[in-house]
């Protein structure tokens, strides 16, 4: 009984320290990250190339998701305002959900889901093929010349896929409520621009999306360049991408907006 | 894939999400008519300021002239010291009132100017001494179940 | 300047206490084809990833061209690995660029030559392992005796001092295998290159190598010529040349005795 106890508190003890010690080296990777980054600017293409694969290869899913939800978002809005009599702010909830939450964090979950996985198991291939051992051995920083451009690549892709989320999504809520139910077309725009605000509502939700470009980017390269060189490690590597993309988005995406709320 | 393909698709991804941006800015957000052009900055006391917060609008005859920039507290006099901006383009008279109105019964607070006739014009820096404090529910409540109660006392 | 290019003096190397290499001294001369060569698990890849700096050395020390590896930082590190060329098992070719971009790819990297010169070196490279006519494919479309001849290509690319080759004949057909075994030692000539074959494929790497080094257990069991090594009567070495399954190395992986486990249930463990 004691003895299952104890292996069981080692279990836990062993399990803390390993989380501790890969938050330690992914913190080490991304502090090299940035060191090497220099090489991703004065050799643009290199970036540019990966922008190619993160952000214009996410595109259409990301396009198609924001539509059906800013769709979405008009009928069930709707639904809940005209009950108030207050149909006319239809705009202003659709605007609003769309550019401070549903943009950012939508597009980063997807992004995950479609760029980050793809950066995970590429680069898990790379290292399980050696290819990264020959770079190094070619004299050529692998987190210089394969990591630091997807790094860019992401962080600059993120916030430019959400303002497209939320623009797409406002145009689909746009196409529900003034067509289809017949809000007015003055009250829908006018309503939004009163109560969007530039600065609060979107400044801040670029902020957000820039954040979690930084964190689904980093995590996707960190699993990529951590997993053991075997099939199984990419594939369970390529999990955990997900998982703590999605997690991470979702807990960052708290701790800003209670910044941001209070401020 | 050759380099001229991929630079042109990132050409136009990035100009979309610039353009997406920009839209969100001007066609959903209030850049265009939320932020005011020059302006100049006039304070007023208040005793109670109610619920008005930074940035609310301050709107005269309606029609939306400037925002709130700061509020304080004046340890001095115990007022609340409101710092306004308003727009280049409209000029008021020294003796203008400023008072803080509710939209709706239930809406968010803001400041209303009601023009005076005085000749001099505010300037930068300016107090407005003319000032009606929010109308607080409660008090208002208080107020009229007091008087009630005063009447029938009256009455007997 | 010494005669040996690379030397590993007293080295020792070893995971978590448990050393794979138990005090190793080799030299390597200039201008020689050497091999090492050892049973699988001798701890011979490693060997490559110590000389190269990828690993550093629990005890002792490995001198290329006269400087000590695991000494150097990052930078003198890079300029070390300049006068490498490393060929892996399976070529490690850059599955994203083509054949042409792979083995420009050290020339790119290291170099601002312009992209007239870049190609004629490249088809030089491509010429000397035969396929020049391959440039435009990509890594998938190569079979694997032709990958590890554009990974050739891509390791001799800068002209280096050193090549390295790390198993280069497993998994290969004869045809291709006779290939490779020509084109290291006629590289190795051409280039006045030293190279170092890490292999256990005997019959090819006594064909070519100037001297060969055996590893067993941690230490350097035998060294010498193919020639003397073939008449070596030592027990370890006269199995390991020809193959034989009885002798010095056992057949069974270090085990208690097989009675006894069979009989203690496995809650003992």
């Amino acid at each position: 009984m004691l003895s299952k106890v104890s292996s069981a508190l080692r279990g836990i003890g062993h399990r803390l320290i390993d989380r501790v010690w890969r938050f330690g080296s992914g913190a080490r990777f991304f502090v090299y990250t940035l060191i090497y980054s220099g090489e991703s600017f004065r050799r643009l293409h290199l970036t540019i190339r990966e922008i190619y694969f993160t952000g214009v290869m996410s595109l259409i899913i990301i396009l198609v998701s924001a539509f059906f939800v800013g769709m979405v978002l008009a009928l069930q809005g709707y639904n809940t305002l005209q009950k108030y009599g207050s149909s006319d702010a239809i705009g202003v909830l659709v605007a609003l959900s769309l550019v401070r939450e549903l943009g950012p964090v939508v597009t980063a979950l997807l992004f995950a889901g479609r760029a980050g996985t793809a950066i995970t198991a590429e680069i898990g291939l790379m290292k399980a093929t050696e290819q990264l051992s020959a770079m190094e051995m070619m004299a050529v920083s692998p987190i210089a010349r394969v990591v630091a451009p997807r790094f860019w690549a992401g962080v600059i892709s993120m916030p430019l896929l959400a303002a497209m989320f939320s623009m797409v999504g406002v145009l689909g809520g746009y196409l529900v409520a003034v067509p289809l139910i017949g809000v007015d077309n003055g009250a829908f725009w006018s309503q939004m621009q009163a109560n969007v605000d530039w600065r609060v509502d979107v400044v801040n939700g670029v902020i957000k999306s820039f954040v979690f470009g930084v964190a689904c980017t980093m995590i996707a390269l960190f699993e990529g360049f951590d997993a053991p060189p075997t099939a199984e490690g990419v594939s369970r590597a390529t999990t955990r991408t997900v998982v703590n993309s999605s997690l991470a988005v979702l807990g960052l995406d708290f701790i800003m907006t209670s910044f941001m709320i209070g401020a | 894939m050759e380099r001229t393909t991929i630079d042109l698709w990132v050409g136009i991804f990035a100009a979309a999400g610039a353009a997406a941006i920009f839209g969100l800015a001007m066609k959903v957000g209030n850049l265009t008519s939320g932020t005011l052009g020059e302006t100049y900055s006039v304070s007023a006391a208040f005793e109670n300021i109610g619920g008005l917060k930074p940035r609310a609008p301050v709107k005269s005859a309606g029609v939306v002239v400037g925002r709130i920039s700061s509020i304080q507290f004046d340890n001095k006099t115990y007022e609340a010291v409101v710092t306004i901006s308003v727009d280049k383009r409209y000029s008021f008279p020294k003796d203008t009132f400023a008072n803080i109105y509710t939209a709706g019964l239930l809406g968010e607070q803001y400041i209303g100017l009601e023009a005076g006739g005085d000749d001099e014009a505010l300037k930068n820096g300016d107090k407005i001494t003319h000032t009606q404090d929010a109308v607080v529910l409660e008090k208002m409540i208080s107020q009229f179940l007091y008087n009630k109660a005063s009447d029938s006392e009256d009455k007997k | 300047m010494s005669d040996n290019i690379v030397e590993i003096d007293n080295l020792s190397f070893g995971y978590k206490g448990r050393l794979l290499h138990k005090g190793i001294n080799m030299s390597f001369a200039r201008g020689k084809v050497i091999a090492i060569m050892g049973g699988s698990g001798s701890g011979k890849t490693t060997l490559l990833r110590l000389i190269g700096g990828q690993l550093k050395p629990t005890h002792g020390k490995v001198l290329v061209d006269g400087e000590v590896v695991h000494k150097q930082n990052r930078h003198g590190l890079y300029l070390l690995r300049r006068k490498m060329g490393m060929l892996f098992q399976f070529g490690a070719l850059f599955t994203d660029l083509s054949v042409y971009e792979n083995v420009a790819f050290p020339i790119r990297e290291h170099t601002d030559l312009p992209e007239s010169i870049v190609r004629d070196l490249v088809m030089m490279k491509l010429n000397a392992v035969g396929l020049r006519g391959a440039r435009n494919l990509m890594p998938t479309e190569l079979s694997g005796g032709m990958a590890r001849r554009v990974a050739l290509a891509r390791a001799i690319a800068l002209d280096p001092a050193i090549i390295m080759y790390d198993e280069p004949f497993t998994g290969l057909d004869p045809i291709s295998m006779s290939v490779t075994c020509n084109l290291i030692r006629s590289l190795n000539d051409a280039l006045g290159a030293t190279s170092i074959l890490v292999t256990h494929d005997v019959k090819e790497a006594f064909s070519i190598a100037d001297y060969v080094y055996i590893v067993a257990n941690g230490v350097v069991e035998t060294e010498g010529t193919p020639d003397d090594l073939r008449k070596s009567e030592l027990p370890f070495v006269h199995q390991f040349v020809h193959g034989e399954v009885d002798g010095p190395v056992p057949f069974h992986y270090a085990a208690p005795d097989y009675k006894k486990d069979m009989l203690r249930g496995h809650d003992a463990e």
